[in-house]
């Protein structure tokens, strides 16, 4: 009844998901960084880093993922000849699709950051600045620290995004799951075994994630 | 603009201010001279490629049937969804453990699944048991993924709609002797579907995005797949992608600032209960598609 999935080496139906969930954590990394830094210019004193995280946030967050992902490739590659440094197609549209997925979700993890620092009692920036520590610092030391643990919650709601979003990139070519199921549900007449089959991989990359991180989150949670 | 994490600037800190905005200007213009330059050497500012966007054709032939495709995708799955989504929505709230825990499976199944992978097996499904025309068929996968994925995630939202009332709705309602059924008929889910409105309109923004993934994956003419005939026809492949963002950008701002005035106004509303289900409670049930949480600053 399964012996379709074996016919398929190039990826394989492990092979898929391991690119699924190759993309999801470095793209994961990417944004958690890009985003930290997005959220720490969104609440700085200048003026001018804030309208620029506030413009890219609602830019960014109003365009289809889709769109971007075609972008990198039919734009940066194609025109104006951006490769991220790869020789060979394949590797070229991961990294590519990557840095879409990294520009798209830090936008998100942004938002969830700015929200986390608005849990944390005004008491804290105040007495940081009391003794004396810049914005920097009490945004570093004081601040943040507190504010990851109140949004592992919502962190965990980007990333099942994310890992759901990394489909976008069977668009241009990537082949993760998506793009596997597409090719086996075209060729193969057990339709509905297929997509339960890849259904059934997603609730499991999804649904431990979401049970863990909900878990920790709870657990790390500051209690006031 | 005050903030608690910063003090009212001194003379020392507005000159560091100063500094640091100066800084972060240059690079920024550093930035967009670079993409100018780039555009430029690569003869991508040049006006015949953005000539057609002045020309009606280029809107009537391509972009506003593509968006008209959009639109109609988008509409049809939230028309659909909403019933949908309140059934399942009342079934998880129900006494009898048989409907709330199947259709809690259900929810999170379909929650679960990525949007695209919905649209492709709908697209093929349509394709070998119904004779669905070959035309018609990607809309009606793109609609019946949107759906199906949509459906949950309203569930979630009439759910936390319903709980958002106070209870004193219900115990109200119990105290002049309504049934079941009738408290959920004639006193929740009317309050609550007003309480929903501005996160159902924040909703329609996921869709409207994820119409795009249809346009690319199975050749639904929404305004993306609109974009590539129309770089076929001028050969403007980067000035395309430029006006179509620029379009959704423009069409998701209106749903989103709508959203929030809605939300605004329900709120001063004195007709309310006050329970106001925000776009950013959307984002909170919606760990889907276009992503993104973003906690109402309530933790504590």
């Amino acid at each position: 009844m399964f012996d379709f999935l074996s016919d398929y080496d190039n990826p394989t139906l492990l092979g898929a998901f391991w690119m699924t969930v190759k993309l999801t954590l470095l793209s994961g990394i990417g944004s958690l960084v890009w985003g930290t830094l997005l959220a720490a210019m969104r609440v700085s004193p200048v003026p001018l880093m804030r309208g620029f995280g506030t413009a890219y946030v609602n830019i960014v967050r109003n365009i289809p993922l889709t769109v971007i992902i075609i972008f990198t490739s039919l734009g940066l590659a194609d025109i104006f000849g951006v490769t991220m440094g790869a020789t060979d197609f394949k590797v070229q549209g991961f990294r590519l699709a990557i840095l879409g997925f990294v520009a798209y979700t830090a936008a998100f993890v942004c938002e969830a950051i700015r929200s986390g620092i608005n849990t944390v009692p005004m008491g804290q920036a105040e007495a940081a600045r009391a003794i004396g520590l810049t914005f920097s610092q009490t945004l570093r030391l004081i601040i943040l620290p507190q504010a990851f643990r109140s949004v592992i919650g919502p962190l965990a709601n980007v990333l099942i995004a994310l890992t759901k979003n990394t489909t976008v990139a069977a668009a241009i070519g990537v082949a993760e799951a998506a793009a596997l199921m597409k090719t086996m549900i075209e060729n193969e007449a057990q339709t509905l075994l297929i997509g339960a089959v890849f259904a059934f991989g997603f609730v499991v990359l999804t649904l431990p994630t979401g049970l863990f991180l909900g878990w920790l989150s709870k657990r790390m949670a500051v209690k006031r | 603009m005050s903030s608690v994490l910063y003090d009212e600037p001194g003379p020392r800190a507005k000159r560091r201010n100063v500094v640091i905005s100066v800084v972060f200007f240059v690079l920024l213009a550093l930035l967009a001279w670079f993409v100018w330059d780039t555009m430029d050497g690569k003869g991508q500012l040049e006006w015949a490629l953005w000539k057609p966007f002045t020309e009606s054709n280029a809107w009537t032939t391509y972009l506003l049937p593509g968006l008209g495709d959009t639109l109609l995708a988008a509409a049809l799955a939230m028309v659909i969804a909403l019933p949908l989504g309140a059934v399942f929505g009342i079934a998880r709230l129900s006494d009898h453990v048989w409907v709330r825990i199947p259709a809690a499976w259900v929810v999170e199944f379909f929650r679960a699944i990525p949007v695209l992978l919905l649209m492709l097996f709908a697209n093929e499904f349509y394709d070998r048991w119904t004779n669905v025309s070959s035309e018609q068929r990607p809309l009606y996968a793109v609609v019946t993924g949107l759906v199906l994925y949509n459906a949950s995630v309203l569930a979630e939202v009439v759910r936390a709609g319903i709980l958002a009332l106070p209870k004193g709705q219900t115990e109200a309602a119990k105290a002049i002797g309504l049934r079941k059924g009738q408290t959920m008929n004639s006193i929740l889910l009317p309050q609550a579907v007003t309480a929903m409105l501005p996160a159902i309109v924040s909703q329609l923004v996921v869709i409207v995005k994820d119409t795009a993934l249809g346009g690319v994956m199975i050749g639904f003419t929404e305004l993306l797949n609109s974009r590539s005939t129309l770089a076929a026809a001028y050969a403007n492949v980067v000035p395309s992608f430029i006006v179509v963002a620029v379009i959704y950008i423009v069409l998701n701002f209106i749903l989103t600032s709508f959203a929030s005035w809605l939300e605004k106004r329900l709120r001063r509303s004195k007709r309310s209960t006050g329970a106001v289900l925000s776009a950013e409670d959307m984002e909170e049930l919606n760990p889907a598609a276009t992503g993104g949480s973003y906690g109402t600053g309530a933790a504590v």
